[in-house]
């Protein structure tokens, strides 16, 4: 069986390979293999996690040996694969959200000339996250990393002919890079410590290692985390990563990559169980992204871009929940799967709708769509109300639980996270309610595209609308399947631990007091933008309003203080450069050429001057001999 | 007769010479007081080698007739083709080797 686990990676490798390389003869088949291969790799997903179930729970990891990759005396980097539980739900996730996406693309890209390339990319990516999740070591999760790095580049930057894509793909990649560096410093601390980076022995041998090198271990995983996941102060890059096309979106920057970070740290419970105070920034990373990411969605009015902003903010709460220690590490994980069921359905939706509105993304263009678009309206709606955390919704069970373990951390900082996370499932309520009422509901706001043309919003076809209620099932009924008999924990308990914590307010209580903030929120929302019609050209807003449309400053502060500070520092070593070492270089040298010209005269040509500094120095010579005798 | 008259004479001549060598032009003359350095420097050894009682100095002496014989082939050859060549035997007139 564990002979199945690498064909996860070929088949969707293989796609990419055939259609990267295939040319335009399979322009018109193209799409069709690499969803096909995507399926494929579901279906191995299905067969191992069938069979996982079949054996008992400590039974249950599945490792194959392919071949030694770099076998050297003392580093030994091994392909090898490692198939747990927390791999398997990884697996299902980008396997089965990957294949839904592969077919949606199929409509969505329709008229574009490179479909066959973009199934090509969507393929690499595929084979790179699951190498990501099934490497049974941090090398290989490293090159899987990095792929998906490289596929998000390619696919961020697709319609490369807009200067925005292209600029937005560079700008993800050079964020990402600085996490990247994270990850590869980690990766070299482990080998140094640990004499290997495979998962077993790092992870076993944490217990005989001192705290501090633990606590440098994690910070530069957290590092990396930031990086991939788009938290603070690594964010910048996803806003602009909606540039690419919308099931790109919905795939990489929703529901799989983004949540790689979270992978890392879970997958490192062992190291930050170990390093409290790398846990600690974790824990603030998670925190104050959560709060940063919603604040954005509230004033975005791009779809894409408010979503991105929930995004960031929902991956917030993986990062807080992860960082609680193994109080929440299951819930982190959880929350990962069910929002992406119902992120991806809610970019699905926001792509559904562009499609029918001849690609306009501003929501105060939109407005009265859900009687235009009906399949669309309850897909999202559905996706609104989970992600929301509506009672019963998939949403409802994963925060909750995340809300609840961060007020079981106990002491001051059990609360402050608690609050934290309740404030900021207020402010999802609210940007969520808020992209509802302006897209579909109000009076119209339609305006005509850049050829004159008005929109004639139609739902789409079938191969985009299918997954989106597929992926709305899951979004409805994926929390509930999860937490009844606490099924998920029990699934991933053997993995990644599980500890009640010391909950000071009983889970009703936090469970009463969600559902409030969420009212409220809603109920904000309403009042501001449902019951009064909303302006076709934005306001100009409050100074936060204005702040958070320019995502909190975030470019600004990257362009003050490391672009400026980088060009100062810059300018002042070489000015250092200029006066300093030149100056010492070009002193030594003219200094060297002075003496010389004055001390060439003596060479005259003259015998008899050669004869007089003989004669004297050899009287010198003997005067100083005769002396030191003397003395 | 004491030795030490001979030193005195060699200090002479070799002042002689030393003099010669700084003051005079022409280069056969130059030449010629390095010889008289030369035969000062072997009156010294000999006088010398009197003194001590053995034949070290002497058997110097004779080395730097050799040196010098071998010196004048050369020296006069070279003074034969610079005059040759610049019809003058100053050696102020062949200053052409300096920077």
């Amino acid at each position: 069986m564990e002979n199945l686990i690498a064909l996860l990676v070929a088949a969707p490798l293989l796609g990419a390979a055939v259609l990267l390389c295939g040319g335009r003869r399979l322009d018109r088949s193209g799409h069709w293999l690499g969803t096909v291969l995507a399926a494929a790799s579901f279906v191995i997903g299905v067969v191992l996690f069938l069979d996982m179930l079949g054996r008992s729970a400590d039974d249950r990891a599945l490792h194959q040996h392919l071949f030694s990759w770099i076998p050297v005396e003392g580093f030994q980097a091994d392909i090898a694969f490692q198939l747990d539980q927390l791999s398997m739900t990884f697996v299902l996730l980008i396997t089965g959200v990957g294949t839904l996406i592969h077919v949606y693309s199929i409509a969505y890209m329709e008229h574009d000339e490179r479909r066959r390339r973009f199934f090509g990319y969507l393929n690499l990516f595929l084979a790179a996250m699951l190498l990501l999740v099934i490497a049974d070591n941090y090398l290989l999760l490293y090159f899987g990393w990095e792929g998906v790095g490289l596929a998000s580049y390619l696919l961020i930057g697709f319609w490369q002919h807009k200067p925005s894509a292209a600029t937005a793909a560079k700008k993800a990649f050079l964020v990402n890079r600085v996490g990247d560096i994270g990850l590869s410093i980690a990766i070299m601390l482990m080998f140094t410590t640990f004499g290997t980076f495979a998962f077993g022995p790092v992870l076993s041998s944490v217990g005989e290692t001192g705290e501090g090198t633990l606590t440098a271990i994690g910070l530069m995983l957290l590092l990396a985390a930031c990086g991939k996941s788009a938290q603070v102060p690594l964010q910048s890059w996803l806003g602009d990563a909606m540039e690419g096309p919308t099931p790109v979106s919905a795939l990489i920057h929703a529901a799989t990559m983004v949540t790689a970070g979270v992978y890392l740290i879970v997958r490192s419970g062992a190291i930050f169980n170990a390093a409290p105070n790398a846990q600690l920034a974790v824990v603030v990373v998670g925190a104050v992204t959560l709060l940063f990411g919603a604040i954005v969605g509230c004033a975005k009015d791009d779809i894409k871009k408010a979503l991105a902003g929930s995004t960031m903010s929902q991956i917030g709460y993986m990062i807080l929940a992860a960082g609680l220690g193994p109080i929440g590490y299951v819930f982190a994980i959880m929350h990962l799967v069910t929002h992406g069921f119902f992120k991806a359905g809610l970019f699905l939706g926001a792509g559904s709708v562009m499609h029918g509105m001849n690609d306009e993304v501003d929501m105060r263009k939109y407005g009265g769509l859900r009687t235009y678009m009906p399949v669309t309206f309850v897909t999202f709606g559905l996706g609104y109300l989970a992600i929301i955390g509506f009672p019963g919704l998939s949403g409802f069970f994963s925060k909750d639980k995340i809300i609840e373990s961060a007020f079981a951390k106990g002491g001051a900082e059990g609360w402050i996270l608690g609050g934290v996370a309740l404030l900021g499932a207020a402010i999802t309520a609210f940007y969520m309610t808020r992209v509802m009422l302006m897209t579909f509901f109000g009076e119209k706001r339609w305006q005509p595209d850049a050829e004159g043309q008005p929109p004639h919003p139609h739902e789409s076809p079938k191969s985009m609308t299918i997954p989106m209620v597929i992926l709305a099932f899951g979004s409805v009924f994926a929390g509930g399947f999860f937490s009844i008999g606490d099924r998920f924990l029990n699934w991933l308990e053997p993995v990644t631990g599980y500890d009640h914590g010391h909950a000071p307010i009983s889970a009703a209580t936090v469970t009463g007091a969600t559902v409030v903030v969420l009212l409220i929120g809603v109920f904000l929302a309403w009042a501001m933008y449902g019951r009064r019609p909303v302006p076709v050209t934005a306001p100009r807003g409050s100074l936060l309003t204005r702040a958070a449309r320019r995502d909190l400053l975030q470019d600004d502060f990257n362009h003050v203080v490391l672009v400026r500070g980088g060009e100062h520092l810059t300018r002042s070593l070489v000015y250092v450069d200029h006066t300093l070492v030149d100056g010492v270089v070009n002193g030594t040298a003219a200094s060297v050429g002075g003496l010389s010209g004055r001390l060439r005269k003596l060479q005259n040509g003259y015998a008899r001057s050669y004869a007089v500094s003989m004669f004297g120095g050899t009287a010198v010579l003997i005067a100083v001999t005769l002396l030191m005798r003397a003395v | 007769m004491s030795p030490v008259n001979y030193l005195y004479l060699a200090a002479l001549l070799f002042t002689i010479g030393a003099v010669g060598v700084l003051i005079r032009r022409n280069a056969i003359v130059v030449f010629m007081c390095i010889e008289l350095m030369l035969n000062a420097c072997n009156l010294a050894l000999v006088a010398f080698s009197r003194m001590h009682g053995n034949l070290d100095g002497q058997i110097i002496a004779f080395f730097t007739m050799v040196v010098a014989a071998a010196e004048v082939v050369v020296g006069l050859a070279i003074i034969v083709s610079l005059f040759r060549s610049r019809h003058s035997a100053s050696v102020d007139d062949a200053s052409l080797m300096k920077l």
